[in-house]
């Protein structure tokens, strides 16, 4: 190495240090203390005890962690594809070649912004099966509409309508993938005797399956992470059918303090999230086209 | 919502009471905000919000120049780490981070919330500021070198000057991102006067659950001022969404 390279170099490592320091403390040092504490039994005040995997081997006969999971699975398959579709959709509909589209473009965004305690108690109201604004309107056309939040089998359904209303930030990803889909290829398309139809099946969903691609795995992690709704909400409730994974690993945290178990919990978590996004890209590789 | 905010309390519950009331309840926004101390809620956020803007925007901006603009061994490898920290669930670092932030007593204060974001500021908004200087023409930085730039010079003269949507990009996700957070708040602080709006908003909710009107007064009120911020400044946060959706 030069002098001027070294000097470089640690130049970089000067500007690089607050990453660095904050990677240590923040990230790496807590990933191998959560290693650590899984093999343990920790309340935060009596001394910690190691218990070996035992953490880990309980993960699959704690009913309310097996329940927790499913109710994410199911949460995630509602919600995956409802906010592909509504997203997508809504960057065709912003896609348009019409004055005041920057206008809506902003009006579909501002849910994504708000999203966050004050929506979801503006929510609570909207989904409130006597004077709420969504029961008032369903009952045109029905003399019973469904609990929302206080029904098991409404809940979830409740909260995925809720979170499909903020894609904002999908439907930008989105409307940049329409935008950078040549001309042409819908012009020859038509010229080819293709129909609206065709033309989406055809051109638009391949031209954009990498967006997709890319929607679906945040869509997926960000599925995962659902929480603050249904703590607001609903509290896990009605008979657990809104506790998600990650609201059960909060409680067993914060709550109950068992740091050991929450700690394999995350890890758990971690596997899953990382299999699933395997998975998508190998699935990917037979329907994702790189132009 | 602004309706029912406005609706007096003996009429919220009124089936087929109008969408907006004819006589509105101001009153309403006066009782909800002070049944609990919103100004409190209000000092802190803004606080935590402020601080952790600037400590995450100036720190990414030192960490993603390095990643943009110099040479040094190993460059690739590490930003495909800084990346890959964004796979990682923040579970998995919540809870060691929270027992650590007990050793000195930082518990129920605002420090960790505000603390971390001077380390780095976060892989997404390094990665977003690392692409953006990536543009800037190098030119620039050679001809400010001629004229004895130093490296931080180059940093500060060339490339933060040129940088100033991108910059406000990250600072506006920044501070939206931690007035709206909940989960921080809401594992590190625990005393009345120490809560956010958002773990504020929620404590009011679990009070005063059933009073709608009230619980309307104080959700229009925590909303208010993001989209206030919003509609001054909506092209940064379609473009910066933008920039990271093409390329990531």
């Amino acid at each position: 190495m030069t002098p001027r390279q070294r000097r470089e170099a640690l130049e970089a490592l000067l500007f690089l240090s607050p990453w660095i320091l904050g990677f240590v403390l923040f990230t790496a040092g807590p990933i191998i203390a959560s290693i650590v504490l899984s093999f343990f039994k920790w309340d935060v005040i009596s001394p910690a005890k190691f218990v070996g995997l035992a953490n880990y081997r309980y993960l699959f006969h704690d009913r309310i962690l097996v329940k927790s999971l499913v109710n994410t699975i199911v949460y995630a398959a509602m919600y995956i594809p409802g906010a592909i579709v509504v997203s997508l959709a809504m960057a065709m509909l912003l896609n348009q070649q019409l004055r005041g589209m920057r206008l809506f473009r902003t009006i579909f965004y501002i849910p994504t912004l708000t999203q966050g305690v004050a929506t979801f108690t503006l929510w609570s109201i909207v989904l409130e099966p006597e004077i709420g604004l969504l029961n008032r309107g369903l009952r045109v056309f029905t003399d019973h509409p469904p609990g929302w939040l206080t029904d098991p089998a409404w809940a979830k359904p409740a909260l995925v309508i809720m979170a499909l209303w903020s894609v904002g930030g999908m439907m930008l990803v989105f409307l940049a993938g329409l935008k950078n889909i040549p001309e042409q290829l819908y012009e020859a398309a038509e010229i080819d005797g293709a129909g609206r139809l065709a033309r989406f099946r055809h051109v638009t969903v391949p031209m954009l399956s990498p967006t997709i691609f890319f929607n679906t795995i945040m869509a997926t992690i960000g599925s995962f992470q659902v929480f603050a709704a249904a703590f607001i909400l609903t509290g896990g409730g009605p008979s657990n059918a809104t506790m998600f994974y990650v609201y059960y690993l909060f409680n067993r945290a914060f709550v109950y303090f068992n740091m050991g178990y929450a700690s394999a919990m995350a890890w758990l978590l971690f596997a899953i999230v990382l299999a699933l996004t395997v998975l998508q890209i190998r699935l990917g590789r037979k329907w994702v086209h790189y132009g | 919502m602004v309706g029912t905010s406005l609706t007096p309390a003996d009429e919220v519950l009124n089936r087929n009471r109008p969408l907006f009331p004819r006589d509105p309840a101001w009153s309403n926004y006066r009782e909800a905000l002070t049944v609990l101390p919103f100004h409190l809620f209000l000092k802190n956020t803004l606080l935590v919000a402020l601080l952790c803007t600037i400590g995450q925007t100036l720190s990414a901006a030192c960490v993603a120049f390095a990643f943009a603009r110099l040479r040094f061994p190993g460059r690739d490898a590490l930003f495909l780490i800084v990346l890959s920290t964004m796979m990682l669930p923040p579970q998995v670092t919540m809870i060691p981070t929270f027992i650590m932030f007990t050793i000195p007593g930082w518990i129920d204060s605002l420090k960790p919330l505000i603390v971390p974001s001077f380390f780095g500021g976060g892989a997404f908004f390094i990665f977003l500021l690392r692409q953006f200087f990536l543009t800037i023409p190098i030119e620039l930085e050679e001809a400010a070198r001629l004229d004895g730039c130093s490296t931080f010079g180059v940093f500060r003269h060339v490339i933060l000057p040129n940088s100033k949507p991108a910059l406000t990009t990250v600072a506006l996700f920044a501070f939206i991102g931690h007035w709206n957070d909940f989960l921080g708040p809401l594992i590190y602080t625990q005393s009345m006067g120490n809560k956010t709006l958002a773990v504020g908003l929620s404590a009011f909710k679990s009070l005063h659950g059933n009073d709608y009107h009230l619980l309307m007064a104080a959700s229009v009120a925590v909303l208010v001022p993001i989209l206030v911020i919003f509609f001054f400044s909506q092209r940064y946060f379609v473009e910066g969404i933008v920039t990271t959706g093409v390329k990531g």
